[in-house]
């Protein structure tokens, strides 16, 4: 549900379009009025109006913290908007063991890991195991799927010779770790692999982790993405609904 | 006195259980050794350097050797028969070897006697470097006074190591006491120790012999600015593990994580080898009055956390015991456990309450460690800022040795400068408003808490007899803790362990033993 007559929003404190938002930054100077100065100059540049820094928090060593309130003059467009989401249906976990059991008539095999240097099976293992995450089951669990999670740190090449070996349906790639954009370089890797061994097209390739999206894995090459308060319903899901259309076509 | 009413029997029982399950070891410990307690040696014989490509001299002494075959007798005595031969020190050696003008196996073999006396004296030299490290903390330790309990450690992860050097330094002004510089998240499965100062790796830098000590140095700069001692840590874990703690021993580190089956069930590094390396490496740790640390918290990110509590105390009682098995204090043991059970649990606040008491009162003596939430932190900051209060309230509560720092942005980066420091601002609040406030509380015999506290180690002590009696191989195979399965010739670096032959050398090893019997 949406909160506006038109399509153009600007920030929300408390008046509709009143463009509050709030902000907290650091920068390298002491916590004296010099500093206070620069951090209301800085947003002054963002193109703030109303600025209100009212908390300084000295940080030692010359860097300060400034909290601050702003209005901020911009406004979007939300019928402008387009953005990509993975649009299958999510069902439970019996509707999509029933549902693989119709359409498809067998098992699939999911191969899942953290790829490369990524040592955080945090994601992976809430997908995949049969404990699952608050509540709900891995796909361990499932009676429709072969789930074979191969944990942290599998490099691309192990990962892509198993899913051959195991004729796997899709593949699960979990990154947590993003620092200097390694996630996407890990990824790439993984996909240009697959490519060059021809198995792109032969598997669904799915990532998640806390930092992607289903745009950001269109754009990597991926089938599909998923992000923060996945579970494997989610994905689940998408798995036993695309293969079944792409089996039907 | 928040106190709990534990069953006697039910602690003796764990102890009994968990000392059977170490003390079947013996056969491991004194019949083999692996390549990186050999390379370890080789440090501690002063070995220092890499070749062009970056391959760390010990390495290279090691790998040489294990393609001749011979390293069942043990680095030392390759070494002390070539440094007798051709009357060169270590380093010289070790030189020789890295240029690949020498093969230590072709040299004429001295006489023992000569050989063990060379060793003998290289081993007390080295041995030597560690007791001044020892000697000089507790020099400063008795200058600066005792660390606060519960001691506030954060990390520093900007993945290089002079931008941590800043982080870490405001970090202590801001009332840090320890610090944890994080490792790249690669190094545990690298089986060799980077060399050199490093400026990059991902989420955290490398574990180097150099960039532990430029971390030292700037620490104690700042120790002395603030008259206030600020200990370092980092990680004695994975494929190296000794050579890491050895390094730590020569470099002044104060505490080291530093468990006996974390990289068997967590980095699936294979079983027979982390059970031997950890064995060497608190050694070496005990020897240099090192906290170790150890990582029960991981048990909990896996599983769920009440459910699962008491692998977490099943694990605490075998740490403590292999702990013991290597000469550990119990004044030195940090054992983990983690404040993770789901936030929307109702009462959650007391179960976490009677674990974390569970865990105080079973080792009386140890700063117990205790990890703040992770898995339920969210990218909703201020709700994971309020977690991180009410983690600090029990820390401070149940008088946790080490309270490590939540940072409201975990789910999101390695912390920023502003983040660090606004989680020392809560735990700071935090811990003095509620400083005395135990003392004044008692728990309902019969209550919640108490039963819960009761219940999990009645879990335990059940588990614990279970893999007593099956052996912890069978049980890690069996996929018995951690949910994870983990078959004794399975996981990475069983190739590096071997049986050590007849004429197998080690001074250091006599030498650590012998002195740490004697304590």
């Amino acid at each position: 549900m949406t909160r506006h007559k038109d399509q153009i929003i600007r920030a929300y404190g408390d008046t509709l379009n009143d463009g509050k938002i709030q902000l907290s930054f650091t920068l390298p100077v002491n916590p004296d009025e010099k500093g206070r100065e620069a951090a209301r100059q800085l947003l002054r540049q963002m193109g703030l109006d109303d600025i209100d820094v009212c908390g300084v928090r000295d940080l030692t060593g010359g860097f300060t913290q400034f909290i601050a309130y702003a209005v901020c003059p911009a406004s979007v467009d939300l019928s402008k908007i387009k953005v990509k989401i993975v649009e299958t249906r999510v069902m439970s976990l019996e509707e999509t063991d029933a549902f693989i059991q119709k359409h498809l008539g067998r098992k699939l095999t999911v191969i899942g890991a953290c790829i490369e240097s990524d040592a955080h099976t945090v994601g992976i293992d809430a997908i995949m195991n049969m404990k699952g995450y608050n509540h709900r089951y891995g796909l361990e669990r499932y009676h429709g799927f072969n789930a074979i999670n191969l944990g942290a740190q599998v490099p691309s090449e192990d990962l892509l010779h198993r899913a051959r070996l195991e004729g796997a349906d899709a593949i699960l790639v979990s990154q947590v770790v993003t620092q200097k954009n390694i996630h996407i370089k890990n990824l790439t890797r993984l996909i240009e692999l697959a490519e060059s061994e021809g198995l792109r097209d032969k598997m669904l390739f799915i990532c998640g982790g806390p930092r992607l999206n289903h745009e950001l894995a269109i754009e990597l090459g991926y089938d599909a993405g998923f992000g923060t308060g996945t579970y494997a319903t989610d994905v689940a899901s998408y798995i036993a609904i695309t293969l079944a259309d792409r089996l039907s076509k | 006195m928040l106190t709990l009413t534990l069953q006697p029997d039910l602690i003796q029982r764990a102890r009994q259980a968990a000392r059977a399950i170490v003390g079947s070891f013996d056969w491991l410990f004194a019949e083999y050794s692996s390549v990186t307690i050999e390379r370890s040696i080789l440090r501690l014989m002063g070995i220092d350097g890499a070749d062009s490509e970056g391959k760390p001299y010990p390495n290279i002494i090691v790998d040489q050797l294990k393609a001749q075959n011979a390293l069942g007798r043990g680095a030392s005595f390759w070494m002390g028969n070539a440094m007798l031969a051709l009357n060169k020190s270590a380093q010289q050696v070790a030189e020789l070897v890295a240029d690949e003008a020498l093969q230590l196996t072709k040299l004429p073999i001295q006489p023992q006697k000569h050989i063990w006396n060379t060793l003998s004296i290289l081993a007390d030299d080295g041995l030597q470097r560690i007791k001044a490290q020892r000697d000089k903390r507790d020099d400063l330790m008795k200058q600066y006074g005792p660390r606060r309990i519960p001691a506030i450690y954060v990390i520093v992860a900007t993945g290089n190591i002079h931008e941590d050097v800043i982080q870490a330094q405001a970090a202590a002004r801001q009332g840090a006491d320890i610090i944890a510089v994080i490792r790249s998240t690669a190094q545990s499965l690298l089986d060799y120790v980077p060399y050199g100062a490093t400026t990059e790796g991902f989420g955290g830098t490398y574990a180097t012999q150099e960039n532990f000590r430029i971390m030292r140095s700037a620490l104690d700069e700042v120790s002395a600015e603030l008259n206030r001692y600020i200990s370092l840590t980092n990680y004695a874990s994975g494929l190296c593990m000794p050579e890491i703690a050895v390094m730590g021993a020569l470099e002044r580190l104060d505490l080291m994580l530093n468990d006996a089956m974390y990289g068997i069930l967590f980095r699936d590094i294979n079983p027979r080898r982390t059970l031997l390396d950890q064995y060497f490496s608190r050694l070496v740790n005990a020897y240099a009055d090192i906290e170790i640390q150890t990582g029960e918290d991981n048990y909990l990110t896996t599983s769920d956390a009440v459910e699962k509590a008491y692998t977490v105390t099943a694990s605490q009682l075998i740490n403590e015991q292999f702990a013991l098995r290597s000469g550990v204090r119990p004044e030195r043991m940090g054992l983990g456990h983690a404040f993770e059970i789901n936030p929307e649990l109702e009462n959650c606040f007391s179960y976490e309450l009677a674990h974390a008491l569970l865990t105080r009162q079973l080792f009386p003596e140890s700063p117990v460690k205790y990890m703040p939430p992770t898995k339920f932190a969210s990218g909703n900051v201020f709700h994971t800022y309020l977690l991180d209060g009410m983690f600090n309230f029990i820390g401070q509560l149940t008088g946790q040795g080490v309270q490590l720092l939540g940072m409201m942005t975990e789910a999101i980066h390695t912390p920023h400068l502003a983040d660090r420091s606004l989680a020392i601002e809560n735990a700071r609040y935090v811990f003095s408003a509620v400083k005395d406030l135990s003392r004044e509380l008692k728990l309902e015999p019969g209550g919640f808490v108490n039963q819960r506290a009761n219940q999990v180690l009645s879990e335990a002590v059940f588990f614990l007899e279970q893999v007593a009696e099956e052996g912890l191989f069978v049980a890690m195979a069996r996929g018995e803790f951690a949910e994870i399965k983990r078959p004794e010739q399975g996981g990475k670096g069983l190739e590096g362990v071997f049986a050590k032959e007849t004429g197998y050398l080690n001074p250091f090893l006599d030498k650590l033993t012998e002195k740490l019997a004697r304590t």
